[in-house]
């Protein structure tokens, strides 16, 4: 299976939030420590569908207390792809 | 307007981002010196286009006014704007954030917004589909963010908005701004104009409806208003923005004043909605109400900055108004048309021209007219052809003129005449 690299992440998400890449850590909230609004998330969503190719509509981002919840989302659809 | 009640409006800051300069000095100095901000379009590829050319801000750098998550979030008329609006609340020495949230108001006028993002957002929109439209579309393009994210970031709490009227816009904000301190709404306004419509979408339609020059092989030399060989306005972009103040608050503060802005005339053509009035009626009237609230003479003005876009209609339309507000004084006046410099930075045109009087009134030296090589018969008056011209400038008037028959006339006067 291929590895997700979590730098790719930390870096894109970096850059919609406008913060350094280090601030992004999997105990990290989004809205909280990162200052993160609806429309940052929108946003990011966005990034994040084009870069890993998944579908994750708002509810679910939204949902996600922290930066790991959506390391682990990503890295459990891009296992489903790689057993498919 | 200094007859209107006790209340006069002092100019006391002065912030820039044009195609000539981001600073004062450097504005300053091309203005006098003759040096176009003109030349090839760089942000697209407009290699098709009959147009190819367009005075474009150049080494802008957003970091400096503005973190990097803010910078990504505004649309380019906005950086423009914050980074003109810092400068000016620099130069008067006012900190909002220090004052009554209801002491300093801000109108930052656009005549279109942010037209790059919405171009951005429609191509992601029939590219990629709905979902992949920017959320930051609509923040980044309507016409008034600029004022709100000016208030947002200098803690400006007093009246707030955007005037539009197209390439009168900012003309119409400052005279409105000084109408708001003059009744008391606001003790000081940040005031001016943004602009940012170098884009495929805006120039193709200006392309579309000939209006722009096509001198493309030299475009320091296309902007030519007055002269025989002038085919058409040049695209500029840019924020030039203001700090007015109730004078006596000024000097209470020990405020420099740099200038005074004692009238604002505003009226319509009533005629096109792209061509001028033949016969500068509206302009005539915007010009004759602005003297009358300013309470001078048309004998009294020295220095006019004409709107002077380099097209044929308006050029003379705009020569034939001066002359009949002036009368045999349009002949004694200087009339030059800085846009041949700067290039016609639409919404924040009024803003870029009332404040090359203020530094006009200030520094004794008239900005020139360049490109004028063959002046049209027509256009008659003393242009201030291609060198500034050293003048003691008491009283100056800045015309600027729109799309839809908007107009505005500042007059702004030497600041120790009081």
């Amino acid at each position: 299976m291929a590895e997700l690299d979590f730098k790719e992440l930390q870096e894109l998400a970096a850059e919609i939030l406008g913060v350094e890449p280090e601030q992004v850590q999997m105990n990290v909230s989004f809205q909280r420590d990162l200052a993160a609004d609806s429309l940052d998330l929108v946003e990011l969503i966005a990034a994040v569908e084009d870069k890993y190719d998944v579908e994750l509509p708002e509810e679910q981002l939204e949902q996600m207390k922290n930066v790991g919840d959506l390391w682990q989302f990503l890295e459990a659809r891009e296992a489903e792809r790689t057993r498919a | 307007m200094s007859q209107a009640n006790g209340r006069r409006v002092a100019v006391t800051g002065l912030g820039f981002v044009t195609p000539i300069g981001n600073d004062v000095e450097t504005v300053w100095s091309n203005l006098v010196e003759g040096v176009s901000g003109v030349g090839p379009i760089t942000h697209f590829d407009a290699s098709n286009y009959s147009t190819r050319i367009a005075a474009e801000v150049k080494g802008f750098e957003p970091e400096r006014y503005m973190d990097r998550k803010t910078a990504r979030h505004l649309g380019r008329y906005c950086q423009f704007a914050l980074g003109a609006s810092q400068q000016a609340l620099a130069q008067a020495g006012l900190v909002p954030g220090d004052m009554d949230p209801d002491d300093v108001g801000v109108i930052v006028s656009s005549g279109i917004g942010g037209m790059e993002e919405i171009e951005k957002s429609h191509t992601a929109l029939m590219e990629r589909g709905v979902r992949r439209i920017s959320p930051f579309t609509v923040p980044m393009m309507i016409a008034d963010m600029a004022a709100g994210i000016v208030a947002m970031h200098t803690k400006a709490g007093g009246p707030n908005y955007a005037i539009v009227s197209a390439c009168a816009s900012s003309g119409h904000g400052i005279g409105e701004a000084a109408e708001i301190i003059k009744r008391g709404d606001a003790r000081a306004m940040l005031a001016g104009g943004a602009e940012a419509t170098i884009t495929p979408l805006t120039m193709g339609a200006f392309c579309q409806i000939k209006a722009v020059s096509e001198r493309n092989d030299e475009p320091e030399r296309a902007c030519r208003p007055f002269d025989t060989g002038r085919d058409g306005f040049v695209m500029g972009e840019g924020a030039v923005m203001f700090v007015l103040e109730d004078m006596e608050f000024a000097r209470e503060r020990g405020a420099q004043v740099l200038a005074e802005l004692i009238g604002y005339g505003a009226s319509a053509d009533m005629h096109h909605f792209t061509a001028p009035h033949p016969e500068g009626a509206g302009a005539i009237r915007a010009m004759r109400k602005a003297l009358r609230k300013a309470a001078v003479e048309p004998a009294q003005v020295d220095y006019v900055n004409a709107h002077g876009t380099s097209t044929k209609l308006g050029d003379i339309a705009e020569t034939k108004a001066i002359k009949q507000v002036f009368g045999d004084h349009a002949y004694q006046l200087a009339v030059s048309s800085t846009k041949s410099v700067h290039a016609h930075l639409l919404g924040a045109a009024g803003a870029m021209e009332a404040a090359a009087c203020v530094l006009a009134i200030e520094r004794g030296l008239i900005p020139p007219t360049i490109n004028l090589d063959d002046q049209d018969p027509e256009c008659d008056l003393d242009y201030v052809p291609n060198r500034a011209r050293q003048a003691k400038v008491d009283v100056a008037i800045s015309n600027s003129f729109g799309f839809g028959g908007h107009n505005a006339t500042l007059v702004l006067r030497r600041a120790e005449l009081n």
